[in-house]
């Protein structure tokens, strides 16, 4: 698997706790998708999406059609669908070239049960998500 | 008629296709039967592609059977035959049958490059061989392509170049390796060696099947990456390769399968010591080798690709693509044969499609062809009407027998629009290419779930609103029951009424 891939890994705040050779091993458990501009990674409403991790470029996050927000390097998206079974509630659509790390939906829960760390700052951001969207109410 | 010895000099052409192993020339076929005006050019002298040359040791890893309880000449053979080239003409299909050796299900690699000269010749496709791609540049609304022979230019080139350069990841000492395309293949060359295969996918199995039966006194497997069981379960490599690993878990005498990463290789007189490190152990692990074979992939020969804009994927190994297997980055730049691999379609549950084979690349040279004919053209092929009540048991005889459905699951569907109460038979597309557009209709497919059940599902858009149908598996893949003629009347009511 691409070596520039584990340096860029090192560099995303999921990753930030792994340390070769266990970023090598993720590097080789997730896949490399490349989308471009205007090309659509996760679909509302479709099942069997994948969790993906943006190396590179920016995506929108649709919803009904409607643009809802950005996302950027080291965000990630598809982990809600993927670890409680359901569709995905919006579109994920490249806004620029766009390089992701993909690992299919049913094996993100046993990924993160072997990298206590990785769940850990994911539960982390996922808790950042739940303030906001309480602050916003 | 024979075909012109040294067809297409340097010129403008509407396409031109690189490559003569299957995907160029299934593409080249069909861009014939639709009249696109192109070129094929090839490096080597003669048909065939990576088959000249590979695999090495072994047989195909997919199947042809010689018989089956359809004609040999029909559509439904295709569905037995993952291997030969499919055609309109009934004595173009089904050519591996006719040379595969008695008995066996598997071609060799002489086999397949005898059906593929085979087919070259009674389709009289056209092909410059012995003309390399050299370059790449663009020209205003031309790409060109040089060549030895001269400059090509064209609104359109199809690359099908194979996915055979070896390719080595930068790890210190990797490069002393033999990387899996110059392993030789001498009958006891690895008798009572002790080797070392750098890969833990289908080439590095191949090998240390191959070695295995040669009489290897010690096989060790090393990559990071545990070997995929669950997908391997659905892989054509379960039965035929797994001699190594089966050896590993039973325990067998210097039969070893590492999940640990290649730190270092270092060459000690004869031999070779390994430096491996498993994220789960605090110490190293050193093995020592008389051979280590680097089965660590391949890359596309993209040349200066990149340098013209083509985004690309896995360290440059493949190109980004689009569903109709062009550089998302670069326009006219397109890709047949096993490269369309890197077009990913849907991917659900984790699913690839079967395009790195030649009974998945087949159909999506077919799918090209049209695409370029449309579009270049600007000429819309035939889309047949399907009155209103022929659309649920045309579906559900696609479901039961189209072999693109069977082959390429979950990638490839059959798609018909339905505007204003006009069905129109699409034809078999990328399933993508319906998901992400926009006209009402429906595309049925056939797809592995999340427990890798093979189930029917159906995508219905109507008033621009998407829905997905998972419809239940059947036992024995027979989807013309009472069941599932009533799930698709009630999905497809309202869409056939509007």
């Amino acid at each position: 698997m691409p070596d520039g891939i584990v340096d860029r890994l090192a560099q995303l705040t999921l990753f930030g706790d792994l340390r070769w050779p266990a970023l090598e091993a993720v590097a080789h458990t997730f896949e490399e998708e490349v989308f471009g501009a205007g090309q659509r990674v996760l679909r509302q409403g479709i099942s069997g999406g994948a969790f993906y991790v943006i190396l590179e470029g920016e995506a929108v996050v649709v919803i009904d059609g409607e643009e809802r927000s950005r996302l950027g390097r080291g965000d990630y998206f598809g982990e809600i669908s993927a670890l409680t079974g359901g569709v995905p509630v919006a579109d994920i659509r490249a806004e620029t070239l766009l390089r992701c790390l993909s690992l299919p939906g049913p094996q993100l829960e046993p990924f993160l049960l072997e990298h206590p760390n990785v769940m850990l700052r994911m539960l982390q951001a996922e808790a950042r998500r739940l303030r906001d969207s309480n602050r916003w109410q | 008629m024979a075909v012109a010895p040294h067809p297409f000099p340097p010129g403008d052409y509407d396409v031109v296709v690189v490559g003569s192993g299957p995907g160029g020339l299934q593409t080249s076929y069909f861009l014939g039967r639709l009249g696109v005006h192109h070129a094929t050019l090839s490096a080597d002298e003669g048909p065939g592609g990576m088959f000249r040359r590979f695999p090495l040791f072994e047989r195909l890893i997919s199947w042809t059977h010689s018989t089956a309880d359809v004609p040999l000449s029909s559509r439904e053979f295709e569905a037995h035959d993952q291997n030969s080239l499919v055609a309109e003409e009934p004595e173009l299909r089904a050519l591996v049958p006719g040379v595969l050796e008695e008995g066996r299900r598997r071609p060799a690699r002489e086999e397949m490059e005898a059906s593929l000269r085979t087919f070259a010749e009674r389709a009289e496709i056209a092909v410059r061989y012995g003309s390399r791609w050299r370059s790449t540049r663009r020209d205003g609304d031309r790409l060109v392509l040089a060549t030895d022979d001269g400059e090509y230019r064209c609104r359109a080139a199809v690359l099908a170049i194979g996915m055979t350069e070896p390719w080595v990841p930068e790890i210190p000492g990797l490069e002393l390796a033999h990387h899996y395309v110059n392993v030789e293949n001498r009958p006891g060359r690895y008798r009572d060696r002790r080797v070392i295969i750098v890969g833990k996918r289908n080439s590095a199995f191949e090998i240390g099947e191959g070695v295995v039966r040669q009489g290897v006194r010690e096989l060790t497997l090393v990559s990071p990456r545990p070997p995929d069981l669950g997908r391997l379960a659905r892989s054509p490599l379960r039965p035929w390769y797994l001699t190594p690993y089966d050896e590993h878990v039973r325990g067998a005498p210097g039969r070893y399968v590492l999940n640990a990463s290649v730190e270092r290789v270092e060459r000690i007189g004869e031999a070779y010591r390994v430096h491996t490190l498993d994220p789960t152990r605090a110490e190293p692990i050193v093995l020592e080798a008389d051979d280590v074979i680097a089965a660590t992939g391949f890359e596309a020969p993209l040349r200066d690709l990149a340098q013209l804009g083509v985004a690309t994927v896995l360290d440059g190994r493949l190109p980004a693509l689009t569903p109709y297997f062009e550089s998302v980055t670069v326009p006219g730049v397109y890709f047949a044969g096993n490269v369309t691999q890197a077009a990913l379609g849907l991917r659900k549950h984790g699913v690839a499609s079967v395009s790195s084979m030649v009974c998945g690349f087949r159909y999506n040279a077919r799918i090209l062809a049209r695409h370029l004919a449309e579009t270049l053209t600007g000429t819309r092929q035939e889309r047949p009407p399907v009155p209103a009540d022929r659309v649920v048991p045309y579906l559900l005889a696609e479901l039961d027998r189209a072999p693109e459905l069977a082959m390429q699951k979950g990638y490839l569907a059959r798609v018909l629009s339905a505007v204003g109460g006009d069905v129109r038979d699409e034809g078999i597309l990328p399933l993508e290419v319906f998901v992400d557009g926009e006209a009402d209709g429906v595309a049925a497919t056939l797809e592995f779930d999340a427990d890798e059940e093979i189930r029917p599902v159906l995508y219905v858009r109507r008033g621009g609103l998407l829905r997905e149908a998972v419809l239940p598996p059947h036992p024995l893949r027979r989807y013309d029951a009472l069941a599932y003629r009533e799930a698709l009347d009630d999905l497809l009511r309202p869409l056939l009424r509007s």
